[in-house]
């Protein structure tokens, strides 16, 4: 599997990470780096083999459906970097 | 005793202060003059001294009431990764720039319920994603060990707190370890590092890299600390759904040096190709070493042990790009500067390449590639797949009597900073070579400073236990430790 200009522009955009047009090869060359070592799963023999889901047999634990936290509006937003009114501000998203 | 309080151990610390023969005060004291004298290790990044001399005052007032739990009293370094209220958490990373977290990790909780000081937060790769802490926002950390010119790395992810913890500027630090990041860095400082079981320490509070792998961990200058620290740490906690509900034993009560009778495996994989002859060497002696302590050596195969890094860097990157699509401008943390015209997808892509560092945006790519259509199966898949071979490995080793496994902790003595830079990140990515698969299989594996190489550098031997057996695990390391006898500490350069 080789990972072309357009592959690893697509990646940068599904990524949501700004890659400029200048820094793409580069890019490439190191996925198909990475890659290229990863390809060595394929020699494995994984027929009826279950893929893991949970490294320690364990159930997660259950609770009552009930609200046990909250009202920390003040907390939530101290660190966002626009907040008004008691909202996170963003740049306007539907025209 | 004053003059030489910053080498106490945390027993000894423990000790001393328990029977009034020195005051917390006076420690931390001690540590934040260390510190200070230590900006060209850059192992700490954020100094809390006014927290540390209040959280001493209150030490020294429960000690005196007689209600000293272990740490109590006890100066600490925090790795960056855990989120410490009122105090910045930023995991190395410039996107949680001036993050100061609203609450407390459940780890850091415990410590701090239990009487620890904290003197501050400790250096680290980005996001915990590195091996030599030169991924990190903050520079790069720096050994304490120092044999030439160079300057070494301490290790990574966990490089701040190794460096910290060999240069007497605390007396333990906090980890964690995703694929090696408490215990590579311990190898490569001369300290002990354990990752426990995978559900042993709540992940609460602790900012995610790979959510079904990371754990956090005591670093620490002897085994019985470790030990001490670790049943500090742990617990079960409600805000962590993969934390387990099991009780935590006296981990430090187990510590008998006797074992007697134990059977320690001896993985064939791990002889890699091209292993240098110290690390065989060493790892040839400490096997001797357990088996005069009356153990039982047997070699075992652990035959899946080859695809564990490749594995590794599909399922980590995977669940990384999930993980760290929260950082997107918006509710924390670094948000770009738009031009005119701009909306909130370029804010996102603006902010992330901006705010994530190179190796950080490559795994993020990388687990998006590998967790995209049609992509999915063949690599994310298959690398579960992998993982479920790799775990049962282990399994069938301990169902066939294997108590624990011996192995060298890092391929390597500690290299010099920079001197990867022009490699593959491959290349850096075989420093985890031993250690990933413990993650990968949830196991405890503890590393433990065993000799010197030829040029006077600390090297480690890793055992991996049994899940939820870290009292037996321990055990064994301390039996390896007192064995090994390593006392050499970095002579003070900085």
């Amino acid at each position: 599997m080789s990972i072309d200009l357009e592959t690893a522009a697509r990646v940068a955009k599904l990524a949501r990470i700004r890659v400029g047009d200048d820094a793409l090869p580069e890019l490439a060359a190191e996925f198909n780096n990475i890659l290229g070592f990863i390809e060595q799963l394929g020699e494995v023999d994984v027929e009826g083999v279950e893929p893991m889901t949970s490294v320690t047999p364990m159930r997660l634990k259950r609770r009552e459906d009930e609200v046990t936290d909250g009202h920390q509006q003040d907390k939530v937003l101290a660190n966002a970097p626009d907040a008004r009114e008691g909202f996170f501000a963003v740049p306007k998203v539907v025209e | 005793m004053m003059s030489d309080m910053s080498k106490m151990t945390l027993t000894q610390a423990r000790d001393a202060l328990r029977a009034g023969e020195v005051t917390s005060a006076e420690l931390t004291e001690s540590f934040l003059g260390r510190i200070d004298a230590a900006g060209a290790l850059n192992a700490f990044v954020h100094n809390t001294p006014d927290l540390a001399r209040a959280q001493a005052a209150a030490a020294d007032r429960r000690i005196q009431a007689g209600d000293a739990p272990d740490l109590c009293g006890i100066p600490l370094g925090i790795k960056d990764l855990f989120c410490t209220e009122g105090v910045p958490s930023q995991a190395g990373s410039r996107i949680l720039e001036g993050f100061v977290p609203q609450y407390e990790s459940t780890v850091t909780r415990n410590l701090r319920e239990a009487g620890g000081v904290m003197l501050g937060k400790l250096n680290m790769d980005e996001f915990a994603m590195g091996s030599s802490n030169e991924t990190s926002v903050y520079g790069d950390a720096v050994n304490p060990w120092k044999v030439d010119d160079r300057a070494l790395t301490p290790g990574g992810s966990s490089g701040g707190s190794a460096a910290a913890v060999a240069a007497d500027l605390c007396v333990a630090a906090t980890g964690t370890d995703t694929g090696g990041s408490i215990r590579q860095p311990a190898a490569f400082t001369g300290i002990v590092g354990i990752k426990p079981t995978y559900g042993r320490c709540s992940r609460w509070g602790i900012v995610a890299f790979a959510s079904s792998l990371d754990q956090a961990g005591p670093m620490t200058k002897t085994v019985r600390d470790s030990a001490i620290m670790l049943g500090a740490m742990a617990g079960h906690d409600p805000r962590d759904s993969t934390s387990a509900d099991i009780a935590v034993p006296d981990f430090e009560e187990m510590l008998t040096g006797d074992i007697r009778g134990k059977v320690i495996g001896i993985p064939q994989e791990y002889q890699v190709d091209g292993m240098p002859k110290e690390i065989s060497d060493l790892w040839a002696n400490g096997t001797e070493m357990l088996k005069s302590a009356g153990a039982e050596i047997r070699w075992i195969s652990l035959p899946h042990t080859k695809y564990a890094l490749p594995a590794y860097y599909v399922i980590a990157p995977a669940e990384a790009s999930s993980n760290l699509a929260r950082y997107d401008g918006v509710r924390y943390g670094h948000r770009a500067t738009l031009e005119a015209g701009e909306g909130i997808v370029e804010m996102y892509e603006k902010t992330r390449a901006e705010g994530f560092g190179a190796e950080v945006q490559r795994r993020v790519m990388v687990g998006t590639y590998v967790l995209s259509a049609g992509f999915y199966d063949a690599y994310y898949n298959r690398a579960r797949k992998v993982r479920t071979l790799i775990k049962r490995d282990f399994d069938q080793a301990f169902e066939a009597g294997v108590d624990a496994i011996l192995t060298p902790a890092t391929p390597s003595a500690a290299f010099g900073l920079g001197e990867m830079s022009d490699a593959d990140p491959v290349q850096m990515y075989l420093n985890d070579v031993f250690t990933v698969t413990v993650n990968l299989a949830g196991l405890p594996g503890i590393s433990v400073p065993a000799g010197l190489n030829a040029q006077g550098l600390p090297l480690g031997l890793q055992l991996i236990g049994r899940p939820w057996e870290e009292g037996d695990l321990l055990n064994t390391a301390y039996a390896l430790e007192s064995a090994a006898g390593f006392v050499e500490k970095p002579a003070q350069w900085w």
